[in-house]
C-alpha cells in the first residue's frame, strides 16, 4: 500500500552529534507506528522532522506524496507534543478555535466544541489554560492538534499528565483516527500504551531504528523483556 | 516518493494577510487579557518623562527645544518592552511549535506580530504624548494632525525592526539584553528623521518644510517593512 507518511534516508545533525541518522519508513493510512527508545535516542528530533518544524540535512519526508514542510504538507499534520503549546491567558475554547482558524476550518466554532467534546473538556471551555490542571491543559492540546481532522498525528508523549479517564479518552481518540484513516506516530515510553494503538513498532537508538516490526501477533511481555534487554 | 492525493473537502488555509491578523488579533487578545506589558512601557514612558523633566533646566534650553529627544527616547525604550514580550508568549509552552506547523506562511506569523506589536507602541505613544505636552506645556493642539503622521510613520519602522530582532533573539537566554543591543543601530533611521520633523512641528513650522525629512523616513518604513517580512522566516531556521 503507499505510505500516507514516508521518510526517506532522514539524517539530522546538531553540531557533531547525528540527532537522526538514515531513518526511512513509510506509515500507509490507517497504521500507527509506536515509537520507542531510551532518552536522547533521536525519537523527538525524528518527530519534529516529521512535522515539518525542523529541516533534515539529508534526505525527504512527504505527506501523500507533499513535500514536508510545504503548507500542503503540513495543513494535513497534528502535533501532540509534552509541551502543550498553548497560550496560558487564553481559555480553553480560544487556543482551540486560533488552532482551527489557523487551518482554515469554515466552521471553526463547531469544529472547536466537537474538540473539546471529544476530550471531554468541552464543560472547562471558558476557564485560562493556566488555570486547568496539567492533564486538563493536555486534553486541550490534543483538542487543539486534532481540531482540523489531520491525516497524520504526531504525538510525543501524549499521555503526559493525563488521569485513567483522559488516557482512556486519548486512546479512544488514537484508535478513532486510524480507523478515520489517518497515520499516526506515537513516541512513548509506556510500551503497552503504545503497542495498544499501533500496527508497528520500532525502538530507536542513537539516531537509529534497531527495531521495526508489525505489531500483529507480537506477545507484549516478550517484547518488554527484549525492551530491556536492548538497553541493559 | 508518490504523487500527491487530492484531498476532498480539504479546508482552505487562510491567505497571508488573513492569517496576519489572526496572529495579530490573538497576540491583542493575550496582552488585553495581562495587560502587563502595556502597563510597564507605559510606567517607564511616563517615569522617564518625570525624570527628564525634573533634570531639565527651563532657563537654559526651551522645552520645544529639548522635548522632541526626550520623546523619541521614551518611545524608543518603552516599545522595546512590549517587543520582547510578543516572543515571550510564544516561548512559554512552545505555543511558537503550534503556530509553525500551522498552514500559513512564516511571514504572515512576522506581519501578525508587527501589527500588534504596532498598535501596543501606539498605544502608549497616545497616552505619553498627552503626559508630554503636560509636562513641558507644549502647543500640542496646533500640530496634533501632522504630529499623528510621524508618530504613525515612526512606529512603522519601530516595530518592524523591533519584531525582526525579537523574534531573532527569543531563543537566546539574555534575550532581553540582545534585543536593545541588536535593535538599536537599525532604529536610528527612523528616531533621526522622526526626532527632525517632532522638532520643526513644535516649533511651528509646517509639515511642508520638512518634506525631505518625511520622505526619509517613509522610504525607511518601506525598506524595513519589505527587508523583515523577508528575512524573517531565516529567523525561524533551527
Amino acid at each position: 500500500m503507499t505510505p500516507l507518511l514516508e521518510a526517506r534516508r532522514l539524517v539530522r545533525s546538531f553540531g557533531a552529534r547525528r540527532a537522526v541518522n538514515d531513518v526511512s519508513f513509510g506509515i500507509a493510512a490507517g497504521d500507527a507506528l509506536a515509537l520507542f527508545g531510551p532518552n536522547g535516542a533521536g525519537k523527538t528530533t525524528l518527530l519534529r522532522l516529521l512535522a515539518g518544524l525542523l529541516k533534515p540535512n539529508v534526505g525527504a519526508a512527504a505527506i501523500a506524496g507533499e513535500m514536508l514542510p510545504a503548507p500542503e504538507a503540513r495543513a494535513r499534520v497534528g502535533l501532540i507534543s509534552h509541551r502543550t503549546m498553548l497560550y496560558d491567558t487564553l481559555t480553553a475554547r480560544e487556543n482551540v478555535r486560533f488552532a482551527a482558524q489557523l487551518h482554515g476550518i469554515a466552521d471553526a466554532e463547531g469544529a472547536t466544541q466537537h474538540a473539546l467534546e471529544q476530550l471531554r473538556v468541552a464543560d472547562r471551555a471558558e476557564v485560562p489554560v493556566r488555570a486547568l490542571s496539567r492533564g486538563l491543559q493536555q486534553r486541550v492540546a490534543i483538542a487543539r492538534a486534532i481540531v482540523h481532522g489531520p491525516d497524520v498525528l504526531l504525538a510525543d508523549e501524549p499521555y503526559t499528565g493525563l488521569d485513567e479517564q483522559g488516557a482512556n479518552a486519548l486512546t479512544g481518540l488514537l484508535l478513532e483516527r486510524r480507523a478515520a484513516g489517518a497515520a499516526l506516530v506515537v513516541v512513548t515510553h509506556a510500551l503497552s500504551e503504545g503497542l495498544a494503538v499501533a500496527s508497528h513498532a520500532a525502538v530507536m537508538r542513537a539516531g537509529s531504528f534497531v527495531r521495526h516490526e508489525a505489531t500483529a501477533g507480537l506477545d507484549v511481555v516478550r517484547y518488554a523483556a527484549e525492551y530491556r534487554e536492548l538497553f541493559a | 516518493m508518490t504523487a500527491p492525493a487530492p484531498r476532498r473537502g480539504a479546508p482552505t488555509p487562510p491567505g497571508l494577510l488573513a492569517a496576519a491578523g489572526l496572529v495579530a488579533r490573538k497576540d491583542l487578545a493575550i496582552e488585553f487579557r495581562s495587560r502587563s506589558a502595556f502597563l510597564s512601557a507605559l510606567v517607564l514612558s511616563l517615569l522617564s518623562l518625570v525624570i527628564f523633566y525634573f533634570a531639565w533646566d527651563p532657563t537654559a534650553v526651551a522645552a520645544v527645544d529639548v522635548a522632541p529627544g526626550i520623546l523619541w527616547v521614551t518611545f524608543t525604550f518603552s516599545g522595546l518592552l512590549g517587543l520582547h514580550r510578543s516572543f515571550g508568549v510564544e516561548q512559554q509552552e512552545r505555543a511558537m511549535d503550534a503556530l509553525l506547523v500551522a498552514p500559513i506562511s512564516r511571514e504572515a506569523i512576522f506581519l501578525g506580530k508587527a501589527s500588534a506589536n504596532l498598535a501596543f507602541v501606539l498605544g502608549v505613544q497616545l497616552v505619553a504624548l498627552p503626559a508630554l505636552a503636560l509636562f513641558y506645556n507644549l502647543p500640542l493642539t496646533t500640530v496634533l494632525g501632522p504630529l499623528a503622521i510621524v508618530m504613525l510613520l515612526s512606529a512603522i519602522g519601530l516595530t518592524c525592526i523591533g519584531t525582526l530582532f525579537a523574534g531573532i533573539t527569543s531563543n537566546t537566554r539574555m534575550a532581553e539584553l540582545l534585543l536593545p543591543v541588536l535593535a538599536l543601530p537599525f532604529f536610528v533611521p527612523i528616531v533621526l528623521p522622526a526626532a527632525q520633523l517632532t522638532a520643526k512641528l513644535l516649533a511651528g513650522r509646517p509639515l511642508e518644510e520638512s518634506l525631505g525629512w518625511l520622505r526619509i523616513l517613509l522610504a525607511f518604513d518601506l525598506v524595513f517593512l519589505y527587508a523583515c517580512t523577508i528575512a524573517f522566516p531565516f529567523t525561524l531556521e533551527d
